[in-house]
């Protein structure tokens, strides 16, 4: 009976079930008596509905229902919510058009659900969803944010000119002045590229319906059950609290865009009470490609003031954030709070002045995509650092070190504390294993097989365990972001640890478990993890925004210092001996300075059978809960390079290093987070290389399958170098930072940097496909021709 | 997917007769790995599927006199590690085993490929270059009648390719760029040289299907050298534009695959 150390590799508990699929995911969830619903989806991208005529539909055999928005305003089933307020700069609230589950009287971007049918199978359900006949009166797209603030079309009343809000952060006039005294100005014109998040399962839902008991039950991919019953209950008014249980089984993937309440998921749990059926709807792939909320969507022009020594004075940024139709449960908060307060990067920048508009057009739902706002703010203040250096020719290793912040902790002048970090010290040791000493050697001997070859750094920091409630309160967040965690102890010793947060690939059943097995001194085979059940876990804020480390381990750990105290309260009645003298090490409650000693699990035996503190005021048992709300953001930082190859004959970008040096405080589990990171550089590189949703002039998704929509694969990855710097998280009681999002974070402006110092600092855009790279290498061919 | 009838017929007069029988709401079913993804999609609903997977002599590669003999529902898989075809066209082999990913190889076949014409396929590259035979049911149809148009090739209704004959070339290669989503050939050259003869053929890039480059051919023939290409374009009109790539950009890579072809057919 060993127990298992935190930092060591332990192999994940969870992944003999999913290779060997036995995984639990929500399409496996059949209901006795289950119905299958399909979605009649706008086939235009903004249209008035005249008429719905669901006649001859209904007339086909097995169709149990066809539901429309007129039969959920008739139910008064509330519309889909964004749970985060964000006020204008004159302090007026934002202007967010009502967004009902199915569309009353207009459809808003190619794919807005328009009715559901609902049939005993489901290819009776698309047979039949093709018989609807919807009478569409077509209007204009709007598919271009500069276009869509004419407001020429309106796409949602309430906001005439398709601006959502028109927000700011930071001291304009410090910054104005600031730019007034610098010796050089950088300035940048960046487009951060849309996204479609992708996950392996496609989104699913099953709606039950117990008319006995008047109970609810949604089974659902979701990466935060709690919130989804909270919003369906509180906000949808599908069914009290109590009423609706939310199970979220396994998933598998999720990357934010599980995260929000859709219409899908709404309107399966209301019509199986409306069909007296459960009813179960699976996303196909194409449907995931018009309807999960995108990411990113950005377009930037950005500054940044330097004195003649190249020390940052000042940054100014100027954002428009494409939100698409309506505004998804957090997509808000997403190029505002989450994207401005990162805008000081590992800097020490004076000044900072950041305006985002927000805007509607005829696309999609934008929201949060693994990083959500931090990877655009990087990518501002990454592809800036590196341009300034170029244009004052300093090399952009010392440029970035002669700016970086060297105390702490730090007060940025957007918001955030830095509480802890060494930048130099991750930049030191990436430079190191990234071999950057001999990187000109390895320029000329590309350069002998007619490539190029570039070097692109960055440093990156981010915020994670999101987060202090009171703090996202007062910014405009609809919830707190504590985290809540029990720990029961069975009479013989095996833990169950039941946790608000929820794994969707992070294995939580694995680092969770590694944590109560160090901490309690059981085998990590004995502790089980019990997430994703809202009749379960009495309430919890889900996973997302690398906070189920900082925050949800955070709670588990408060919880098991009441479950050791409790333990040594009933030792201490075992031994004879006072509670103060106990002490609890390797597994074991001992007596101070003597030799007498109970393993942990004769002291839960104990605490359950009671015998020895019958009468007294300890209670039997051995259960304890706790909630953690953090006092600060985390704050991973580190520094990614990358190194690529360009055959300037055809375009084609190949990388051949990648260095990662992280700093999340203390790891758990170093194979998992070394996960983690591959993963994240994986989808950041994407980003940076391949991917891009595209919309043509009338709305309609070009980029709608793999055949046009280019994922990472392992070919286009080198083998990554990945190392870390520790300096401990001061705000929790793991010293942890988060690890989940850094590579998504860090990777996009490595690798743009990296082609642009190939190309002899030409610009180019994200994805930096072949045919971009080739039309750059002609431009600067010309370029050095005309020089 | 809509609703459809199945047929599993043991020969190919079954096959045919099967395919006569449904008239136009039949369809051949080979590897599947176009035609399902389409029928998923609900953009191909026949009535009827007849499975070509039980029919016998369908598959095999074998060596006749000057020419390798492929049947057409050999897997691009088995013609990709086939000796047989390393030995006699090692660039057929190597397009083969650029298909796709293993799945597609381990179900896609050479005849399913060559009867879709795919504009972006690979197997029509090989077929126009090499001045393949395909023997059908009724006939034989030399690659330069065969494919006539997007998606559109000289088979008629009922007729069901049986094998692919390919005279052995002096010298053979394909170089394929890869569309960086789908990855078919976004531009794919096939280049094959037969005593004097030289030709180049190019898929995925034009507006209609495979077709011959003239100009790299006459290059290639003073001199069977990729120095021989060294200026020579080629016409970005009548090339695909899409996101991914436009006309000319294609124009500019069937020159530099060309080259890379000839280099690879060289070397071997
Ligand atoms: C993910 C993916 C990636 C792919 N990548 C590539 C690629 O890179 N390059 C490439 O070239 N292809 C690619 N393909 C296509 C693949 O090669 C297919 O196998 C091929 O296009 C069709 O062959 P099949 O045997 O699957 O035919 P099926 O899909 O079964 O049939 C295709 C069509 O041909 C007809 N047909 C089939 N056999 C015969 C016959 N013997 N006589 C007459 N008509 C017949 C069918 O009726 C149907 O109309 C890809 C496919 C997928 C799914």
């Amino acid at each position: 009976m060993t127990a298992t150390e935190i930092g060591a590799p332990v192999r994940r508990k969870e992944d003999f079930r999913f290779i060997t699929g036995k995984g639990q995911y929500t399409d496996d969830i059949n209901r006795p008596g289950q119905s299958y619903a399909y979605f009649v989806r706008s086939p235009h991208a903004h249209a008035t509905i005249k008429s719905i005529d669901a006649t001859a539909a209904r007339a086909v055999p097995g169709v149990l229902a066809v539901l429309t928005g007129d039969d959920l305003a008739a139910d008064k089933v509330g519309g889909l919510i964004c749970g985060w307020m964000i006020h204008n700069k004159d302090g007026s609230p934002m202007k967010a058009g009502a967004h009902p589950a199915l569309a009353q009287g207009k459809v808003r971007y190619v794919g807005d659900h328009v009715a559901v049918v609902v049939a005993e199978d489901y290819a009776t359900a698309r047979d039949a969803a093709e018989k609807v006949v919807v009478d569409y009166g077509v209007l204009p797209a709007v598919v271009d944010m500069n276009e869509a603030v004419t407001g020429k079309t309106v796409i949602h009343d309430v906001a005439p000119d398709n601006r959502v809000y028109d927000w700011s952060l930071g001291d304009k006039a410090a910054t104005d002045a600031a730019f007034a005294k610098a010796k050089h100005v950088t300035k940048l014109h960046i487009v951060n590229n849309r996204l479609v998040p992708n996950a392996m399962e496609p989104r699913a839902a099953v709606g039950d319906y117990d008319s006995g008991t008047e109970q609810f039950t949604l089974y659902t991919t979701s990466q935060n059950p709690h919130v989804a019953r909270l919003v369906l209950s509180a906000f949808i008014g599908i069914a009290p609290e109590h009423k609706l249980r939310v199970i979220a089984p396994d998933v598998g993937g999720g990357f934010g865009s599980k995260i929000f309440i859709y219409a899908e998921e709404t309107v399966c749990v209301w019509a199986a009470k409306k069909v007296g059926r459960p009813v179960k709807w699976t996303a196909d792939r194409t449907e995931a490609f018009l309807s999960d909320a995108h990411g990113r969507d950005h377009v930037t022009d950005a500054e940044l003031a330097m004195d003649e020594k190249g020390r940052i004075l000042a940054l100014r940024v100027k954002t428009k954030a494409n939100l698409g139709a309506y505004l998804s449960t957090f997509s808000s908060s997403v190029p505002t709070y989450l994207y401005a307060p990162l805008l000081s990067g590992q800097y020490d920048i004076p000044a900072i002045y950041c305006e985002v508009d927000g805007i509607y057009t005829t696309t999609a739902p934008v929201d949060a995509y693994r990083g959500a706002g931090r990877p655009e703010a990087t990518f501002v203040v990454e592809r800036i650092v590196e341009v300034a250096a170029r244009e004052l020719g300093q090399d952009p290793t010392a440029f970035r070190r002669r700016n970086f912040v060297r105390k702490f902790p730090h007060q940025t002048p957007v918001i955030m504390m830095y509480d802890a970090g060494d930048y130099s010290a991750s930049l030191d040791k990436a430079l190191e294993m990234a071999d950057y000493r001999n990187f000109g050697k390895r320029k000329r001997e590309s350069a002998r097989k007619g490539k190029l070859r570039g070097i692109g750094f960055s440093a990156y920091i981010e915020a994670c365990g999101i987060a202090p409630s009171a703090a996202v309160g007062s910014l405009g967040a609809g919830v707190g972001l504590w985290e809540s965690a029990e720990i029961r102890v069975n009479p013989v010793g095996t833990v169950e640890v039941l946790t608000g947060s929820h794994s969707h690939g992070q294995g939580h059943e694995t680092t969770f478990a590694q944590l109560v097995s160090a901490r309690l001194g059981v085998p990590i085979d004995q502790v089980s993890v019990v997430h994703g059940d809202t009749d379960k876990v009495q309430f919890g804020m889900g996973t997302y925004g690398s906070r189920s480390g900082a925050v949800g381990m955070s709670a588990i750990s408060k919880a098991l210092d009441k479950v050791v105290a409790k333990g040594k309260k009933v030792a201490a009645y075992v031994l004879e001996a006072s509670a103060d003298d106990i002490e609890f090490k390797d597994g074991r409650f001992q007596v101070a300075g003597t030799d007498k000693s109970l393993a942990f699990g004769e002291v839960a035996l104990q605490a359950y059978i009671a015998h020895k503190f019958s009468g007294q005021e300890l209670e039997p048992g051995l259960k304890e809960g706790a909630f953690y709300d953090p006092t600060n953001f985390t704050f991973p930082a580190g520094v990614h390079i990358c190194e690529l190859e360009i055959d300037p004959e055809t375009g084609v970008t190949t990388i051949e290093r990648w260095t990662a040096v992280d700093d999340f405080g203390h790891v758990i589990n170093p194979m998992i987070v070394e996960g983690q990171v591959h993963g994240g550089i994986a989808q950041g590189v994407g980003q940076a290389l391949l991917e891009g949703a595209r919309y043509d002039a009338n709305g309609q998704l070009v980029t709608a399958s793999y055949m046009d929509y280019a994922m990472p694969r392992a070919d286009d990855l080198p083998s990554f170098q990945v190392g870390t710097t520790v300096t401990p998280c001061p705000s929790n009681p793991l010293g942890i930072k988060g690890c989940g999002e850094a590579g998504a974070i860090a990777a996009p402006p490595a690798v743009i940097n990296a082609i642009t110092d190939a190309l002899g600092h030409e610009d180019i855009a994200m994805p930096a496909t072949p045919q971009a790279v080739w039309k750059a290498c002609q431009k600067a061919a010309r370029k050095m021709a005309a020089e | 997917m809509y609703a459809f009838n199945y047929v599993s017929p043991k020969t190919v007069r079954q096959a045919a007769s099967a395919l006569a029988k449904a008239a136009d709401d039949g369809k051949l079913l080979a590897g599947g790995q176009t035609l399902l993804p389409t029928m998923k999609q609900r953009l191909a609903s026949p009535g009827v599927l007849i499975d070509l997977a039980k029919v016998d002599g369908l598959s095999g590669i074998e060596l006749k006199g000057r020419s390798l003999v492929i049947g057409a529902m050999t897997k691009h898989a088995d013609v990709a590690t086939s000796e047989v075809v390393k030995q006699a066209i090692p660039g057929l082999a190597a397009l083969a085993g650029e298909i796709g990913d293993p799945a597609v190889r381990n179900r896609g076949t050479i005849g399913g490929s060559i009867a879709n014409n795919d504009p972006a396929a690979d197997y029509p590259a090989a077929a126009l270059a090499l001045n393949a035979t395909i023997v059908t049911n009724k006939r034989k149809i030399p690659a330069d009648q065969f494919f006539t148009g997007l998606f559109e090739t000289a088979l008629e209704p009922g007729e069901i390719v049986v094998k692919v004959s390919f005279p052995i070339p002096s010298r053979a290669a394909y170089a394929k760029f890869r569309n960086p989503a789908s990855r078919y050939a976004m531009v794919g050259v096939f280049v094959a040289k037969r005593g004097g003869d030289v030709r180049v053929t190019v898929t995925g890039a034009g507006a209609s299907g495979v077709f011959r480059a003239p100009a790299l051919e006459e290059a290639l023939k003073k001199r069977f050298s990729p120095k021989s290409l060294e200026g020579v374009t080629v016409p970005a009109t009548g090339l695909n534009g899409d996101i991914h790539a436009s006309a000319d950009y294609r124009a500019h890579l069937i020159v530099v695959m060309a080259k890379r072809a000839v280099a690879a057919a060289i070397a071997k």
